[in-house]
């Protein structure tokens, strides 16, 4: 740590964090913060009381119940999700551990918890049982997903064994067009380098574009890191990410903010650090991103066709791709915007915080969802709610046709009552379009906030510049 | 954790790149908080169609799975690892892993080889010419058999002497605890804690 010339953001918040290296062995690495939910949890609490193992630090760890939840009032009648939520609690009380449940107003998506709070800060490691934990890395912080046996080692010793990372440089030119954001950022990366082309990388978001999103934005790309098989994402702090944190519930104050922010500010890549892949996307160039297949690599833009599979590259891809069109019940040809959907998601880790809730009601304000389609929108957490609320923002939704939920994980997953049935087609904002992710059988076309309130609109997939200022309910354009 | 040094068992072909964490265990299976009676739950819908792999035999009883590239993407899930284990699977082949189910299977013992593709290919026409072909998995030697073809694969060595000694990270770790105590005086105490904050 001494001589940090030469390195990339992600190898300096390495060193920070070895406790011990030894060549042949992964490095130990300490972790800053571990964010802890009901579903990848309990067996890993059932290890420790099997040995007889404390939780070292208690005071790195907060849970939350986030999975599971259901998104409307009342309580939970699902016996096994019930089980599971009290296990947590249970859990946590035994062990000292911080937990939100439902009801709380510290309660919702981990990953959308964690920032809101001001436990998500520049430098830290951060680990979580869910692949979704490298959103964190918008802050400049070292995050990525964990398995339960890695929960139970970071309850037991609050370090993991690993092997240092790759490091890969996404360079984004230019400003963005209006209309395009943050998912289609993302979408297009994990388009270009496929679902596993960010294998054994930490992926660092940089560039004009990038520097130019706000947090949440940051948030967003970060978090689909995982989609292009990246563990972690990361984007270098500056003042808007010091601007965010500041006066937050965890943030520090006073003399130990201005130490902070100094420490902060060393969190940039060298000018001499090589990167060991680097990618350069020209913002200019981009436009609203939206999936066709099962995989998030599987997309095209808004403006384009479902692809042919005979242009899907090797007989495997090829064979992948008509596997998709089959499941998505698509035809190779067919214009995007003339496909039809039957629900429209707005949520999730990665688009339920407070500013996609904000982009989709100024698109859904004064306008109608179209005849036959459902649109739910959850918040990430009980403190977007809160916000949204005082905004009027739930007014705007409930007076468009759409269901205003409860903060949790809701339809990304399809682990709570909120699922797609069989056949059913759904613009999602959420981020993963495997079969049967939101439910058995159901169809997803990742989406960002705007496409998503759009489609809501026209009743097929849309962005908002289909839509005049007059439109009427039912999409003149179509 | 069971050692593994070698094993010899039925060799399960998969034609499919991307499986991702969903398919190999869906999501309502994960409200169990037990670690057992996954294996129902493995690949359960593609099991509903009678013709999926291992639904026929002798694929049923097999305990090598030789899978398309990018296997185990998506979700963090170690019940994905569960679900294969408790279904019979000793070991998983591919070109290439996700890195969070490759890190999973390492805890728990399931091997994860990474072969060439090409090598892939062969042993899928060798599983298909003759299904209920037997595939040897030798960790030590780091090869695999299947019928006439022998392949090599690789593993991270560290993981590889966990496995062959069937050893446990975490009493591992904990041997480092002063290490641990060392590295926890010099945090800046400006680092946030859970219970800090006014809540």
């Amino acid at each position: 740590m001494s001589d940090t010339s030469g390195m990339t953001l992600a190898e300096k918040l390495w060193a920070q964090h070895v406790v011990r290296s030894v060549d042949g062995e992964p490095d130990l690495l300490y972790i800053d913060l571990h964010l802890v939910h009901e579903v990848t949890s309990p067996q890993a609490f059932d290890g420790l009381r099997e040995k007889g193992r404390p939780v070292r630090r208690p005071d790195l760890t907060l849970a939350t119940e986030d999975h599971n939840v259901p998104t409307t009032l009342g309580p939970v009648t699902d016996l096994t999700s019930r089980t599971q939520l009290e296990a947590l609690k249970a859990n946590c009380d035994e062990f000292g551990i911080v937990h939100h449940e439902r009801g709380h107003r510290g309660q919702g998506i981990v990953h959308v918890i964690g920032p809101e709070l001001g436990l998500t800060q520049p430098g830290m490691t951060i680990v979580c049982g869910d692949s979704h934990t490298s959103t964190h890395g918008a802050f400049g912080a070292l995050a990525f997903g964990i398995g339960t046996s890695e929960v139970e080692h970071v309850l037991a010793t609050q370090t993991l064994p690993l092997r240092p990372f790759r490091t890969m440089a996404i360079t984004v030119e230019g400003t963005l067009p209006d209309g395009v954001g943050a998912k289609d950022i993302i979408l297009a990366v994990i388009n270009r380098i496929g679902t596993g082309g960010g294998q054994g990388y930490v992926l660092e978001y940089r560039g004009p574009a990038i520097e130019a999103l706000s947090m949440e934005g940051r948030m967003t790309i970060c978090n689909m890191s995982i989609e292009a098989g990246a563990r972690a994402g990361m984007v270098a702090p500056d003042e808007t990410t010091f601007a965010y944190l500041r006066g937050r519930p965890h943030a520090p104050t006073g003399a130990d903010w201005d130490a902070a922010v100094d420490a902060w500010r060393q969190l940039r890549t060298d000018d001499d650090a090589v990167f060991d892949a680097e990618i350069v996307i020209d913002g200019e160039e981009l436009s609203p991103y939206v999936t066709w297949g099962t995989n998030p690599a599987q997309s095209v833009q808004l403006g384009q066709s479902v692809p042919d599979p005979q242009t899907a590259g090797d007989d495997d891809a090829q064979d992948a791709a008509r596997r998709a069109l089959t499941y998505m019940g698509l035809e190779a040809g067919t214009p995007m915007r003339e496909i039809g959907v039957d629900a429209v998601f707005l949520g999730s880790c990665t688009n339920g915080r407070i500013e996609d809730l904000r982009l989709a009601a100024d698109i859904l304000r004064g306008r109608t969802i179209a005849p036959g389609v459902r649109m739910l929108v959850v918040p990430g957490s009980h403190a977007v709610r809160q916000q949204a609320e005082t905004e009027g923002l739930d007014q705007v939704f409930l007076d468009a046709g759409a269901e205003w939920r409860l903060a949790g994980c809701s339809m990304c997953l399809g682990m709570n009552p909120d699922q797609l049935s069989p056949e059913e087609r759904c613009a999602s904002t959420s981020n993963r379009n495997f079969e049967g992710r939101q439910g058995a059988r159901g169809r997803t076309h990742l989406v960002s906030p705007a496409v998503a309130a759009a489609t809501a609109v026209r009743g097929t997939l849309s962005s908002p510049v289909d839509l005049t200022p007059t439109d009427a309910p039912q999409g003149a354009l179509v | 954790m069971e050692p593994f040094t070698t094993h010899t068992g039925i060799g399960v072909p998969m034609r499919r790149s991307n499986v991702d964490t969903d398919q190999i265990i869906p999501a309502h299976w994960l409200k169990r908080v037990s670690r057992t009676g996954f294996e129902e739950g493995l690949f359960s819908r593609w099991r509903e169609d009678p013709g999926f792999v291992l639904n026929t035999e002798p694929y049923a009883r097999g305990s090598v799975l030789v899978a398309g590239p990018d296997f185990g993407t998506g979700s963090s899930r170690e019940h994905a690892v569960w679900a294969l284990q408790q279904f019979g699977f000793r070991a998983v082949l591919s070109s290439k892993f996700a890195d969070i189910f490759r890190g999973n299977s390492g805890k728990q013992g399931l091997l994860t080889a990474e072969l060439d593709q090409g090598d892939i290919e062969l042993i899928w026409k060798q599983l298909e010419a003759e299904p209920g072909t037997e595939v040897t998995v030798d960790l030590p030697a780091r090869s695999v058999v299947c019928g006439d073809v022998t392949a090599g694969f690789r593993v991270d060595d560290y993981v590889a002497w966990r496995l062959e000694n069937g050893l446990d990270d975490i009493s591992l770790t904990l041997q480092h605890d002063e290490d641990i105590a060392g590295y926890e005086q010099q945090r800046p105490g400006w680092k946030p804690t859970v219970t800090a904050a006014v809540d």
